[in-house]
């Protein structure tokens, strides 16, 4: 679907022309991503993230099979090929240090995204399946990036895959078996390495189609906007080219050097040292912990500390830990409010930031020992963060009286243009 | 339905998690160990470049020379760097000829003709060997202790070249009251768990001589061996500065390029009506 102004493409070759009638290719990224995909032409530099993140995922997948040229999947010896690759293979230590440094702003970025999702109510009809992809996108990642950290074999790669398979662990009856199921045994071992290579070598590319159904999805209703408000005619949208591949292309060009700037300059700086220390499965680290982009959630694993209902405490952590983010799937379901943009929703615009403030504070605790008062303190956040969405955000968008709406997305644009230049001749600024 | 379902589960987790939050502590020992453990010291190091901000900046190849000769004659009693290969020395300006010798000094395993075990010299192509066949033997000599390779040291502890030179520099005689110290370890406060096996290596000032005549003093042995300790942990460190440094100027000017078309593209649009 598309608006009925949408260019259309017309094919000016020969064999452009021939193409489209067999295979229109063309027509569909001309359709996608050209001048035939009306955008609505407010949208600010936050709704760059999307590209983005497929810019970082384009990346791992070239660097990750670079990289698997060189890495041996075999607990003898995936520490030393590493090691290989940063020291002997021509530019290696340029690849992995992109894959891993890519791999946190990977997880960056797609935070941005979702969090920019939740402020203009992005999850909202008629977008849920485009929501519930990106989250099925989100978990995909998080699976990847696992696996793909234990790959190196150093200590915290063994004892990351002995604490997360050990989640599963805490499930009643079936549990071990399972734990024993996935590791391929009773401990993390070649076996372990082995499939998590051999998946950590898939998902990406099942990501991939997700992402081409993410897109899909998208294309249906159109890209949202701050003001969460229906595109209405034409003059509330731009083609996506040139407008926005221009646009994009400069936040890209911002993200790369902000990206090659850690890559380059403190490559190690977002990594755990320990896991330059090859693994052994005889000594425990003083302190296990994730990266950085689950420490949230590993903070909320570890603040469920009592037994309650007669379930024990270590099967809360886990089905509170996979809960916290299945609970976004119901997200369309449990914000009801009609307005989409935080921007005309006073109440639920501080909780917004209330809940982004929460969730770094939760990511803060998990990165620090378990000891007080960060116990408690995930504890308290913990619970702001489930009923952030289960309990105040439902009653909220119940209760909340909204601002009034733009008539439309040009009269909001030219609105923000005449507030900002103080009615004097207006200098170019509105599209952000 | 659904958001009633959800405020009963949401109900139930926040009055799980608070019920959590509200039970009583058990009064913990204050951690002794943590109390004296000490964060790294602050050194500056040539191979951090301008305001030690590890942007720019090259390894002092002096530096990385003395520090080898240190490695070599203290460290490598006990330490091997299995990950460096002979070869690799030529980074720290060693002439071919040189590195021969050097590799000459050291005995690895081969197979003879008759297809037994033997030994033969290390050459350019050979790392440098194990100084322990195993971790068991390594126990057996060490009276139970396993000295670490130390290939990758600098970047396996946080602030990992700090970390070195103030481990070598950190020893005292003073054991605070009330810390337990075993006789056959050491008092060690940057070292995690304070008790370390391995004996003060750095004893005296003049323990290793210099031939570029800098003075032979323990702080001084300690830098130029963390220095060098940093050059066997990334050894392609000022390759990849340099690379950094040309792709952010490549980036930025094609950003600006990026951002001039941008603005060129946007003009009739944000021209208001």
């Amino acid at each position: 679907m598309s608006f009925p102004w949408a260019k259309h493409y017309q094919p000016t070759s020969a064999v452009g022309k021939w193409m489209d009638e067999r295979l229109p290719l063309p027509r569909f990224v001309y359709n996608a991503l050209g001048p035939g995909y009306p955008t609505p032409k407010n949208l600010n530099a936050f709704y760059n993230f999307g590209v983005l993140a497929g810019v970082a995922l384009v990346i791992q997948i070239i660097t990750g099979v670079v990289l698997a040229m060189h890495f041996a999947a075999d607990t003898r010896v995936a520490f030393d090929s590493v090691e290989h690759i940063m020291r002997d293979v021509n530019g290696g230590w340029m690849i992995r240090y992109m894959h891993a440094v890519g791999a946190s702003f990977f997880f960056g970025v797609v935070y941005i995204h979702i969090f920019r999702g939740l402020y203009y109510g992005s999850y909202k009809p008629p977008r849920e399946m485009l929501w519930m992809l990106g989250l099925v996108i989100f978990l995909l990642m998080m699976a990847t990036a696992f696996m793909g950290y234990v790959l190196v074999w150093g200590q915290m790669s063994f004892w990351g895959a002995q604490v997360i398979t050990g989640l599963f662990s805490a499930l009643p009856v079936v549990g071990t078996s399972i734990q024993t199921w996935l590791l391929g045994g009773f401990s993390p071992d070649n076996a372990t390495l082995n499939r998590f290579f051999s998946l950590h070598y898939l998902l990406p590319f099942v990501t991939f189609g997700v992402i081409i159904l993410h897109v899909w999805a998208l294309h249906i209703p159109g890209s949202n906007n701050p003001t969460g408000i229906d595109v209405k005619s034409e003059a509330d949208t731009v083609p996506f080219h040139p407008y926005y591949t221009a646009k994009d292309f400069v936040g890209l060009g911002i993200y790369l050097i902000v990206f090659a700037a850690f890559v380059f300059f403190m490559p190690n700086s977002l990594g755990e040292p320990d896991n330059y220390i090859p693994a052994n499965p005889l000594s425990t680290p003083a302190h296990i912990v994730p990266e950085w982009y689950f420490w949230p959630f590993y903070a909320i694993l570890r603040a469920f500390t009592t037994d309650f209902l007669g379930v024990p405490a270590k099967l809360w952590g886990v089905i509170a830990m996979f809960a916290s983010i299945l609970l976004l799937f119901l997200l369309p379901w449990l914000d009801t409010s009609p307005v989409r943009s935080n921007n005309y929703r006073p109440l639920s615009r501080i909780l917004f930031w209330v809940f982004v403030a929460v969730a770094l504070a939760l990511g803060v605790c998990g990165g620090a020992p378990a000891e007080e008062p960060w116990v408690r303190l995930s504890q308290v956040l913990t619970a702001y963060y489930f009923a952030h969405f289960l309990i105040i955000l439902p009653i909220v968008s119940k209760l909340e009286k909204t601002k009034p709406l733009p008539g439309s997305i040009s009269e909001a644009v030219l609105a923000k243009v005449g507030k900002g230049s103080g009615g004097a001749a207006p200098v170019a600024q509105p599209a952000e | 339905m659904i958001r009633l379902g959800a405020l009963v589960v949401g109900l139930l987790f926040v009055l799980n998690v608070l019920w959590g939050a509200v039970q009583p502590r058990e009064d913990s020992a204050p951690d002794m160990a943590k109390q004296l453990h000490k964060h790294p010291k602050h050194v500056e190091w040539a191979h951090n470049g301008p305001g030690n901000l590890g942007v720019l900046g090259t390894f002092d190849r002096g530096q990385l020379q003395r520090g080898f000769q240190v490695y070599k004659e203290v460290c490598s009693a006990c330490h091997s760097i299995n990950r460096v290969a002979f070869r690799d020395l030529a980074d720290l300006g060693f002439s071919e000829a040189q590195i021969k010798a050097i590799a000459a000094e050291y005995e690895v395993a081969a197979i003879d003709g008759n297809g037994e075990p033997t030994t033969r010299k290390a050459t350019p192509a050979d790392k440098f060997p194990l100084v322990y066949a195993n971790e068991a033997a390594a126990r057996a000599a060490q009276n139970g202790a396993n000295p670490p390779d130390l290939s990758l040291m600098t970047k396996a502890r946080p602030d990992g070249t700090n970390y070195v030179y103030s481990l070598l520099t950190g020893y005292s005689d003073d054991v605070p009251k009330g810390w337990v110290k075993p006789d056959t370890l050491y008092y060690n406060p940057y070292f995690h768990s304070i008790n370390i096996a391995m004996p003060p290596p750095l004893a005296a000032d003049g323990q290793v001589t210099y031939a570029d005549g800098t003075n032979g003093t323990v702080d001084q042995y300690a830098k130029d061996v963390a220095a060098f300790l940093t050059w066997t942990a990334e050894p392609k460190l000022e390759n990849r500065k340099e690379t950094g440094v040309a792709a952010i100027l490549f980036l930025t000017v094609l950003t600006f390029l990026g951002y001039l078309s941008y603005r060129k593209v946007w003009a009739d649009v944000k021209k208001p009506a």
